[in-house]
């Protein structure tokens, strides 16, 4: 553990906390603060950045003076796995359509598992659950999700 | 009586053939998800909440209130057959519930569950009925300075009870309040934190938030400790309870309700606290102590009741003052609104059949709960047993189609996966999500009814200590948090908590 650094979960926290509040503070300053009497719509979001940005600056100085659990592992392969699965779902819905969207997302996030084999089974599973989409959402609820997008000229 | 012909104008409107039909809908769908291990009942409301949004109002919530007795006993099931509880209330079932489950009693934990809980929902309905209208009184009452005092309350209520360090809970309750804030300004008309994206000019909406934050970000952390779940009950029988069960079980549901009432009105207490607490009352005080942990049923049976009695007497100043005291009741609140409904006092008076409506309704809920729950066993016993490389592609499945239909646009779809990152690293620096939900709802009130008490006081903040009921909850909250900070105290609270980890 890095000498400075006591206790990284306090430490990155305020980071954290800081961060989000600084960047929340320069921006309430382009808004009209007024007074306590007459607030502007920018006095209740200043008033709270540097609340948040002082709870950073505590969580900060804790990190560095009291000794703190480390972090486990993260699991970046496998959040980045999930997390871009779930985005190209956003991003193929209107182009390529549902069908191809769910495919892209449900095999996509499925290999973030250590189990993740590909097998017949699953893959039934897989179109079962699509065909289910297809009939509830679309058919059934009315959501207006194309089968096939705009890359299919629909 | 008014509560008679109150309740009775409740039973009307619950009983209605299209309502009872949305209740059972929404049990049954709530305990299949809440049942699928690994989602508490926080991701399974949010998971199956756009599916309400397009019937009446009064269907809506009475569907949802439905969905969350289901998702609330469906991880009590999870949590005995499995013991991978999905949330933070039904850790304590699993202590006793998943070892006589190891010992072939799983029938009989469940049909215990199952029974406290139905009492516990049953004496709680009555309560709510019973203080519910005294309260919205006092209720209406409250200027903005009261309403913003009752809020502080809420929030530091919140933090206190939270688990994990205080100061990391404090960020998080700001951090909820700013995001909240995203949108445009009601006042002036000013889109705030927007980005210049037009789609942040009408604010995030909440279930995005719940369900990258929850949803999401669970999902990652169940998939970086991937443990290998032995189902060792393949099977349930013995359902029935014998008169000795009976009558082990009686005191400690009856103790367990009390105290999960008492627990859920309190602001941020609600059904965890309410499991916590019962459990460790009755290690106590039962003849039966030296078996906690090895399989009693008292060990079932109190924080089940009291888990029950916790999350429905959380509906209590939800539904009279518009405050929701845990994660839940602010997405129901935030159901409420979308439905064009302000939750508050006012709800009472003006729309009566909705109010009671849904207090009826609770009581019906409880009553399929039990009536479902028994013979489906062995449907939830598969569906736990479905292994969670299998399943969590689903979840995503449900979440990004629930996502998207709130407002049919794709952008949801990516903002839920930030929440979900954000979601993750909370998790890993030990920043718990529940406040900032609450915060997130809150915000916006909040900075109304401040600027309101400012602007009648003309800048004044002593308004805030000058009126006696304002002043009385800033008290409360002041003192929640010095006690908090006190080292007794403090380890005390550790403690409490450490039986979690």
């Amino acid at each position: 553990m890095s000498p400075i650094i006591k206790s990284p979960k306090d430490f990155w926290t305020g980071v954290m906390y800081s961060g989000f509040g600084g960047i929340a503070f320069v921006i309430s300053r382009d808004y009209a603060f007024g007074s306590a009497g007459r607030m502007g719509p920018g006095y209740f979001p200043s008033v709270l950045s540097c609340l948040l940005i002082g709870f950073g600056i505590l969580a900060l100085a804790r990190g560095m003076r009291k000794d703190g659990t480390a972090f486990g592992g993260f699991a970046w392969r496998k959040a980045a796995i999930v997390l871009a699965a779930t985005a190209a779902f956003g991003f193929l819905l209107p182009r390529a359509g549902l069908i191809i969207a769910l495919l892209v997302l449900i095999f996509g996030s499925a290999t973030a598992s250590t189990h993740f084999r590909f097998e017949w089974r699953a893959t039934l599973l897989a179109l079962a659950l699509v065909a289910f989409c297809v009939l509830v959402f679309v058919t059934g609820l009315g959501l207006p999700m194309r089968l096939f997008g705009s890359w299919f000229g629909a | 009586m008014d509560v008679l012909s109150n309740l009775l104008l409740g039973f009307q409107t619950a009983a209605s053939f299209i309502n009872l039909f949305y209740c059972l809908i929404g049990v049954a769908l709530g305990t299949a998800i809440g049942v699928l291990p690994g989602l508490g009942p926080v991701a399974t409301i949010a998971m199956l909440l756009p599916i309400t949004f397009g019937l009446d109002p009064v269907s809506s919530l009475i569907m949802l209130a439905g969905i969350f007795y289901g998702a609330q006993y469906g991880g009590s099931t999870t949590a005995i057959l499995v013991n991978l509880p999905g949330e933070a209330s039904s850790v304590i079932t699993a202590l006793d519930g998943h070892e006589m489950a190891k010992r072939g009693q799983a029938g009989k934990a469940l049909a215990t569950a199952a029974l406290g809980s139905f009492f516990a929902g049953t004496v709680t309905t009555f309560l709510i009925a019973l203080f519910s209208p005294p309260l919205a009184e006092v209720a209406l009452k409250f200027g903005p300075a009261e309403y913003f005092s009752l809020m502080v309350l809420g929030l530091v209520a919140s933090i206190v009870l939270a688990h994990g360090s205080l100061l990391h809970a404090l960020g998080m309750i700001v951090f909820g309040l700013l995001l909240g804030i995203i949108g445009t300004d009601v006042n002036s008309g000013v889109a705030r934190f927007s980005f210049d994206v037009p789609e942040l000019t009408d604010g995030i909406n909440f279930v995005v938030v719940a369900m990258g934050v929850f949803g999401l970000g669970e999902i990652i952390g169940n998939l970086e400790n991937e443990a290998e779940r032995n189902l060792m009950v393949k099977k349930v029988t013995g359902l029935m309870l014998s008169k000795e069960d009976f009558k082990a079980i009686a005191a400690p549901v009856l103790r367990g309700t009390a105290l999960g009432s008492v627990l859920g009105i309190l602001p941020g207490g609600g059904a965890m606290l309410s499991s916590f607490a019962a459990y460790a009352l009755e290690k106590k005080v039962s003849k039966n102590a030296a078996n906690f942990g090895k399989g009693a049923i008292e060990g079932v049976a109190a924080p089940e009741s009291a888990n029950n009695a916790g999350a429905q007497a959380s509906f209590i100043p939800m539904l009279t003052l518009g405050i929701p005291s845990n994660p839940v009741m602010a997405l129901m609140i935030g159901a409420m609104i979308i439905q064009g409904i302000q939750p508050g006092p006012s709800v009472m008076t003006e729309q009566p059949a909705l109010f009671w409506g849904i207090v009826a309704s609770m009581w019906i809920g409880n009553v399929f709960l039990v009536i479902l729950n028994l013979p489906l066993i062995g449907l939830w016993v598969k569906m736990v047993s479905v292994p969670y490389h299998f399943l969590f592609p689903a979840i995503l499945v449900f979440c990004a189609i629930g996502v998207f239909s709130l407002a049919n646009t794709t952008f949801d779809v990516y903002f839920m996966a930030a929440f979900g990152l954000l979601g993750y690293i909370f998790r890993k620096l030990e920043c718990e999500p529940a406040p900032m939900m609450l915060g997130f709802i809150l915000g916006p009130m909040m900075e109304e009814f401040l600027r309101r008490a400012l602007l009648l006081s003309k800048g004044d903040p002593s308004v805030f200590i000058r009126r006696p009921l304002s002043a009385t909850m800033l008290v409360l909250a002041a003192v929640a948090m010095v006690t908090v900070l006190l080292p007794a105290l403090r380890k005390k609270r550790q403690e409490a908590f450490a039986e979690e980890d």
